[in-house]
This record gives C-alpha cells, structure tokens and sequence, in this order.
C-alpha cells in the first residue's frame, strides 16, 4: 500500500518527465545499429521467393567473387552447432526448425543462406548471385488449406500444431440449444505484422571459447542471455548482452529467432563480429507474424439476458516456424474472469501452414475481447436490451467477488463493473441515442462502441521465465542514487518510474537517482518486457529494497547522532531528526562513513550503503478497464471518423500517469489499425502481399483522436498496488471500435465482420454488397 | 560503382568525403560522420524516421542521395540543442508532453517539426499536425507529439501576440 512516508516527497503518481527522453531527443540513444565494432562485418540473407518446396540445387561461387565478400554460410555450414532451439517459455519447439534452411522451404522469407561481406550493400549484391533452385510444391496457406492440405513438416500426421480442449459435448450442447435466447458469431481475424519503428538487429562477437558479447533489439537482455546460454549450452556468466535503446518490441523481440541466432552462431564459427540489421522489406514480409485467426464463439441466454452456457471453437494460422507452437488456450482462459459464465467450453488448435511464423504480439489473447464484446453486442440486440444492460447483467461487480471462472482462475479484486459505471458517468448515451437517431435523419451514421475486459498481467512463479525481479539500490559515497535493475525499456520508461519509486521510498530527489538496466550484467534475471509485468513486479521489488536501504540510513543516523531510529526521517535527500533541525545531515555524509569509516556503524549494521531485495508477486494481478469510442462513417466514402473516445481503466496504483496513459493509448492506436488499416494478406501461392509502408496501412497521426481518460486506481494486492498496463490498450481497443462501426451501420443490417474494416468494405456494407470475401 | 567526392557542412562542421553514387544522405551521414542520430527505418520513405534539415527544408535522408548534398548545409538531431545543452523548443515541447516512447520515429518528428519553426516562421497547429502526416511512430499513438505542438503553436502565437 502506498503509505505516505513522513516528510519525503510524493513521486509516486506524478507526471514525472522522463529520464530515457534527454538522450533520445538529442539522438544520444544507442540502438543495435549504431553500434560498430572493430574488424565487425555485415550479413545479408537469402530468402525463399517461393512457399514450399525442395531446395534442388545452391551455387554460391558468384557471389563468393564479388571483392568484399567474406563468406557465405548455408546450413551445411551450421551443421555442427550443436542448438537447443527454445520457445520463449525455455520448452521445445515441435516444428524441425534450423538455422537457414535445411533442404526444404516452408514459407516465403525462409533464411536459405547468409552472406558476410565488408558492408550490407556488398552483401546484399553478393545474395542476389546465389543461384539457387527450388522444386515448388502446392503451398498450404490459409487455415481452411491447413485443414486439409498435405502436412507442411514432413513425417507428421496433419497440420495440427497443437491441440487443446474438446468438441462439444451432448450436455453443453443441450444447454446451448434449450436456452431463450442462443447467439453465435463467427470472425476472421487478419494477419499483422507487428512493425516495430526499429526492425530487428544484431551484432555478436566471439570474445573467447565461450564468451559472447551480444547487442540485439530484444525485451530483456537477461532473457537474451539465459536463452543463448541454454540454446548453446553456454554459462550464462559467459554470455553478455547490451540493448541500450530498443525501438519498440511488442512480443516481436522476446528471444532471438532464426536470423539472429545465425549472427550469433555465425560470430562463433567465422570468428569475427557480425551485424545484421534487418530492413523493412523482410521486417514486414519475414518477421514473426500474428493474429492470423478464426474462431467461432456460442453464448445461451436466459430470457432476461443472463449468460447461461458458452462454446468456442477457435484456430491459429502458426505458420511454418512458430516461435513455440501455440493454439491460444489463453483465448479461453482469459475470456470469462470479467463475467459470469456458469458453462464454458472450448476447442483450440494451432495449424502449421506455408506463411511466415507465429511470433508475439501485445495481448497474444485478444481474440477473447473481440469476440466476446461483438457477440454481447448482437446479442443485446436480439433479445432486445441495451448493451450496456447486457453487460450490466454479466460483469462481475465487486460484491460478486470471489468469483472462480470456468477455467479454474479465481479473481477477488477485480472491477469491470465499477470501470463501466465510471466510464457511463463521463458519457452521456441517452444524449448520444438522440443525437445518433437525428443524425440518421440527414443520411449521417453515428455509432457508440462500448468494451469491457480484464487484463491479466505481471504473471509469476508459475511458468519460466515469468518470475520475480531483482532491485539492487545503492546510495554511493557521493549521496546520489543508482538502482541496477533487470528491467528494460523498449519505450516503457522504466529508467523513469522506478526512479519514482526510489526516490519517493528512499527520500531522495528524484534527480539524483539513477537507474541502469539494458545490460545482462546489471542486476539480475528477469524477462523484462513480456505480460504487462515491469512496473508490478520490478516496481515492487524497488519499492522494497528502497524501504530496506531507508531503513538502514536511519539505524546508522541513530547511532551517530544519538537519536531514536523513529525520530529520523530521510528528505530531500537529507537525514532529518524529529525535534533538532539543526542535526540534519547529507544522505552523502552518511554514506561516507557507512563505506570509509565502518568501525562507526553500530554493531552488527555491515559496511556500504545498498540493498538488494528480489520479490515475487502473486501469480497474477488483474487489470480492468471499460472503454467507449463513437464514430462516424461518411456514407460517401465508407472513411471511419473516430470522434471521441473514453479510457476507465483500473490499474492500481499509477507509479506515472504520463507513462501509463502513453501504454494506453500505444495499445489503442495498435488496435485502431488492426481493425481499420492493417492487413497481411497472402496470395494463394503463399506470398506475403504488404512488402512496404504503402501496402502496411500504420495508423498514423490523423487516424487516432485525442483520447481521454479515468483512472480508478484501486490499489492490488502488490507491493505498491500497482497492475500492468502494457497490453490492454491492444486488446480493448479493436471491440471498442469494432461495435462502434457495427453500431453506426445498424440501418444496413447484420454485419459481417471481416477485418480489417477499410473504407472500400463499408461502402460494401452500405452499398448492399456481400463482404464475406471482400478482398478490399 | 562510382565514387564521387562531395564537400558539404553537417551540423555547422564541414566536411569532405568520397561517397558511392548509390549511398543515401541517411546511410553517409550515420556510417560516414557518425550522426547516428538519423534513424533508417522503412528506407522508402514513407515513415519519416530519418528526416534531417537539408537547406532549410525536413528531407528524408533515405530518398535522397549523399552525392545530391554536395555544397548543402544539413543538420541532424545532433545539431538542433544549444551548445549548452539547453534543449531546442521542439525538443522541450515533445519532452514535456510524453511525446516519445521508445525514441526511434522521434528525430524524424522533432526535424520536422524544428523546420517547420525555424527562424521567424509561426506554423500554427494545422500546419505542423499536417506535416505530421509524413511520420510513422507505432508506440504513442501520436497523443503527446499532439499536445508538443499545440504547445509549440500556443507559444508561437504568444510571442505574435
């Protein structure tokens, strides 16, 4: 809880500028790029142009003669490496992935050889002089080929991924069909591409048997080096890896993947640095993809609206190489903590196919909001009561709580309800109604969108490397301030809100405290960015260690001045004693005698001023938020104005609203373009059809509105009561805006959903066409 | 490959290199002069990352060649603070305003945005919010780069005032 400490500046729940902005403003920042090394050389790679088949035949003796060029690898070349290839979770992956390719290809991008060479244009020509041949074969691309095409890895049985859950029984189907009221939706979810500003990237070099020093765009260094140190069967010790600056992850850069685990593996055998940046072109069409899904969710009804039983039925497209196969149980485990389902069940399967594989992104589950929120939205309408009674109806409010799901998880703080009811006092809908039903008079379409959700975040101590985090905080003999931490920013402001958070528990300025995190030396392990964890969990364990390290200040302030350890208090970066504001003294004079002169320290008190606390949080910690956009659709031209748009979200104790409402509103501009802008399509051949900006629509400034917001702030559970953040934008914001749409075309009838939801398809809409297989 | 000699002044500092002909001003000004500030991010210039200030005017540095800068005056995100440190206001208003997350779009937006201001010009909020239609950032949803330049017009027009 986030006591009030006597005296000591409150930074907590300040806008506090942040520390990261001086360096990247002034172009000080140092991303993997801006990194050179000497002797360091740079890698292109050779791709697949086509989706399946057998490599007939390489020839690498051209591009060998350009002046410049080094080497080329092929998987020849790697074969000896011995590689443990690891999901994010350290658990095997099913799917016989290698370095580059090994005699076949399964998607177009597939790495087929890497070229090394003085620069990356050299090695870019020298790739284009690999001649290779490929024996086609007929591609499996979209989830309906993966049902029924031949197995995408040789030697399986399907294309089945992986598998859980179960067809529906004969007692939830009873269930479904005798109720009042049965309402099904069926949705396509399209493919993303994640598009992180700053691709991917890596510089590794060899530095002795065993030692590595990496610099890569990931979420956590740490992560980085545990996963090379497992995946080589290296120590950890041995692996140093530094990400300074990151320019956005979003789940992308969990964990090396196939080209950067080539320059790494490469460093090793070649035994100079290597560099490979990828550009946009194979960010787009070779990174990690996500999304790409169908599913198809039943919910009964009783006549007054009230859940009664639900069924799900719900595919993954994971690609050819999955960074971990994945059928997305957590659609299902995620998608009813907020309401109260009596019966749920589920079938979920991830399918293999001839596409770029399935990689992270921001709420991996989404599809449980999106899905649930439409369906509540048609369904409200087909018993005939508002959405919001609907939801009203089925939220779980907090005297509902404890309140155990479906699926076994149990939630007692939560507050989607109380978000929503919040959210309605700062929206006036009846006014709204009127305004809509005049505006329809003048042939305008107005739409009200209304979401709710919980977001789990900051899960830990159930699976690795979802853990605790370690703070290291140490007041050096100057008096400032310096926290080592295993967090790491890739936009997060992490340097900034723990710094809050020292200063705030220790008493310091918030100027004179320092936090270093971006390296696999500096504090100790921890994933970093992943699961909307950092300011719970690494907040919490600041919070701790500073409180431990304030309280040893005042044990040796005590025992030098003679005073009770209660009359002392630490401010402003001083020691003050209760009753005598002439003894106060500089944190810098302690410290100068906590690490010169320990013979001072009272007995049994050891040298130095630092501490050093590792917390462990619950295994999870809930987020709610309910959220309201309204739209309006130009008849003429089917463009999607987004007029307003409302943000109550209850994430606890706020460390920084800046920072917080920069996650929200990151997370929604994500699922603005999800919903009316990005797409990537493939063509039957399995090629990937957004190989630039001009085909990947990002949402950009004049597409995303002004967005407001309430914070609700009902402190968790935590050390601190913070909850994550990071993700929830991403997953409310594509239902919010997606009923909006809906409701704004309601004149034209039931709509399809199909996304994303661009200008040519809502003209379908209007204009009476079908767009169940628009390809707009 | 032909290499070409150009002479030009980055930042207020001259200087002479040999180029490739088919070498972006982006790449010779992070690989050759170590400006490493410019970022590259699409290199098809749809994103705005590496917009830099070539004669008074935001260009993309990776539509336009090395060799096309000879005799030009550039000046990167490196050359926009006061030798002091004191930030430039564009800087000072995205800095204020949570303009930026992860920083890679943000020289991009802050080159634009500081040729759009220099000197007597007092662009007011359509002009510099249309400019940024040019600039791709994929973590703030645009919301503090908004509330930077209706800080910077606020400003402009109190100066006018």
């Amino acid at each position: 809880m986030n006591v009030q400490i006597p005296g000591a500046h409150r930074y907590v729940g300040e806008r506090t500028p942040r520390k990261e902005d001086a360096r990247l403003l002034t172009g000080r920042g140092q991303f993997v790029d801006d990194v050179r090394l000497p002797g360091m050389l740079h890698c292109a790679f050779l791709r697949s142009p086509v989706a399946r088949g057998r490599i007939a035949s390489m020839d690498t003796a051209a591009a060998l003669e350009i002046p410049g060029v080094h080497g080329v690898y092929t998987q020849a070349d790697f074969a000896n490496v011995q590689l443990n290839v690891m999901n994010f979770f350290f658990g095997p992956i099913e799917a016989p992935v290698t370095i580059l390719a090994d005699g076949r290809v399964a998607c177009v991008g597939d790495p087929i050889a890497m070229v090394i060479a003085e620069s990356r244009a050299i090695a870019e020509d020298a790739a284009t002089l690999i001649d290779i041949e490929i024996d086609e074969e007929e591609p499996v691309v979209s989830l309906a080929d993966a049902r029924s095409g031949p197995p995408v890895h040789p030697g399986r049985e399907n294309n089945i991924s992986q598998e859980m859950g179960e067809e529906i029984g004969e007692e939830l189907q009873a269930l479904l069909d005798g109720a009042a009221h049965k309402v099904t939706r069926s949705f396509r979810h399209q493919r993303i591409a994640q598009s992180p500003m700053e691709t991917r990237g890596c510089v590794a070099t060899c530095d002795g048997a065993e030692e590595m020093t990496i610099w890569i765009g990931c979420q956590s260094p740490h992560l980085v080096a545990r996963w090379v140190s497992l995946a080589f069967d290296l120590p950890e010790t041995a692996i140093r890896v530094f990400a300074k600056d990151v320019g956005g992850g979003f789940g992308l850069k969990n964990f090396p993947w196939r080209e950067e685990i080539a320059i790494i593996a490469g460093a090793r055998l070649f035994g100079r640095p290597l560099k490979w940046i990828e550009d946009r072109f194979e960010s787009l069409t070779a990174s990690s993809h996500a999304r790409e899904q169908e599913a198809t969710l039943t919910i009964a009804f009783d006549e007054g609206g009230k859940i009664v039983a639900g069924y799900c039925d719900y595919s993954s497209n994971n690609g050819a190489w999955p960074m971990g196969e994945d059928c997305n149980a957590a659609v299902h485990m995620f998608m009813w903590p907020a309401y109260r389902m009596p019966v749920y069940g589920f079938i979920s399967r991830g399918w293999y196919s001839n596409t770029m594989g399935l990689g992270g992104y921001r709420g991996p589950w989404a599809m449980e909001s999106l899905i649930r929120e439409t369906l509540l939205d048609d369904a409200a309408r087909e018993i005939g009561i508002d959405p919001i009674e609907i939801r009203r109806k089925n939220l779980v409010y907090k005297p509902d709580q404890p309140h155990t799901t479906t699926f076994g998880i149990e939630v007692d703080d939560i507050s989607p309800g109380e978000c929503l009811e919040k959210l309605l006092e700062n929206l006036d809908v009846a006014a709204f109604r009127k305004e809509q039903a005049q505006a329809r008079e003048q042939g305008r379409y107005l739409g009200l969108g209304i979401a709710t959700y919980v977001e789990p975040t900051a899960a830990a101590g159930q699976m690795a490397p979802m853990t605790g985090e370690l703070a290291t905080v140490r007041i050096e003999p100057t008096g400032k301030v310096t926290a080592t931490l295993g967090t790491h920013s890739q936009g997060h402001g992490t340097a900034t809100t723990m710094a809050q958070v020292i200063a705030e528990r220790l008493g310091v300025p918030y100027e004179d405290v320092t936090v270093f995190e971006g390296d696999s030396a500096l504090g100790g392990f921890g994933p970093g960015a992943a699961g909307s964890r950092q300011a719970v969990i690494a907040g919490g364990a600041s919070w701790t260690a500073s409180e431990m390290l304030a309280d040893k200040v005042k044990q040796i302030a005590a025992h030098l001045y003679n005073a009770n350890p209660d009359a002392i208090t630490i401010a402003d970066g001083k020691v003050h004693i209760e009753g005598a504001p002439e003894m106060s003294r500089s944190l810098r004079e302690i410290a100068e005698v906590a690490y010169g002169e320990p013979a001072r320290l009272p007995e049994g008190v050891g040298p130095g001023l630092e501490a050093q606390y590792r917390y462990q949080p619950p295994p999870f910690t809930f987020t709610s938020a309910a959220h309201a956009c309204i739209v309006e659709i130009d008849p003429d031209t089917g463009f999607v104005k987004i007029r307003r748009w409302l943000s109550s979200e209850d994430c606890g104790t706020v460390i920084n609203p800046g920072v917080v409402e920069g996650q929200i509103a990151g997370g929604l501009a994500q699922g603005i373009g999800q919903v009316l802008l990005e797409d990537m399509p493939y063509d039957a051949r399995g090629n990937p059809l957004a190989a630039t900006f001009k085909d990947y629509l990002m949402p950009t400034f004049s597409d995303i509105p002004d967005f407001e917001y309430i914070h609700a702030n009902t402190p968790s559970k935590t050390t601190g009561g913070m909850r994550g953040v990071g993700e929830g934008g991403a997953i409310i914001g594509p239902p919010t805006l997606v009923n909006a749409i809906v409701d704004a075309l309601r004149p034209f009838g039931d709509i399809e959903i199909n996304l994303p939801f661009t200008p040519a398809k809502i003209l379908d809409v209007i204009e009476g066409r079908d767009i169940s297989g628009s390809g707009h | 490959m032909s290499e070409h000699r150009i002479e030009l002044t980055v930042n207020g500092r001259r200087h002479q290199a040999l180029v490739d002909a088919r070498t972006s001003l982006g790449e010779f000004l992070r690989e050759g002069l170590g400006y490493t500030g410019t970022h590259l991010a699409c290199e098809h210039g749809v994103c705005g990352a590496c917009t830099v200030i070539v004669d008074g005017r935001a260009m993309r540095s990776c539509l336009m060649l090395a060799v096309q800068a000879e005799g030009c005056e550039v000046t990167t995100v490196e050359g926009l603070a006061a030798a002091d440190g004191t930030l430039h206001p564009v800087q000072q208003a995205m800095r204020d305003n949570f303009g930026l997350q992860c920083g890679f779009c943000t020289p991009g937006v802050v080159m634009t945005l500081a040729a759009l201001s220099a000197g007597d010009a007092k662009p007011g909020t359509g002009e510099m919010e249309a400019a940024m239609s040019g600039h791709i950032c994929r973590c703030t949803g645009y919301q503090g780069i908004r509330r930077a330049i209706r800080q910077l017009a606020g400003a402009s027009q109190g100066e006018t005032a």
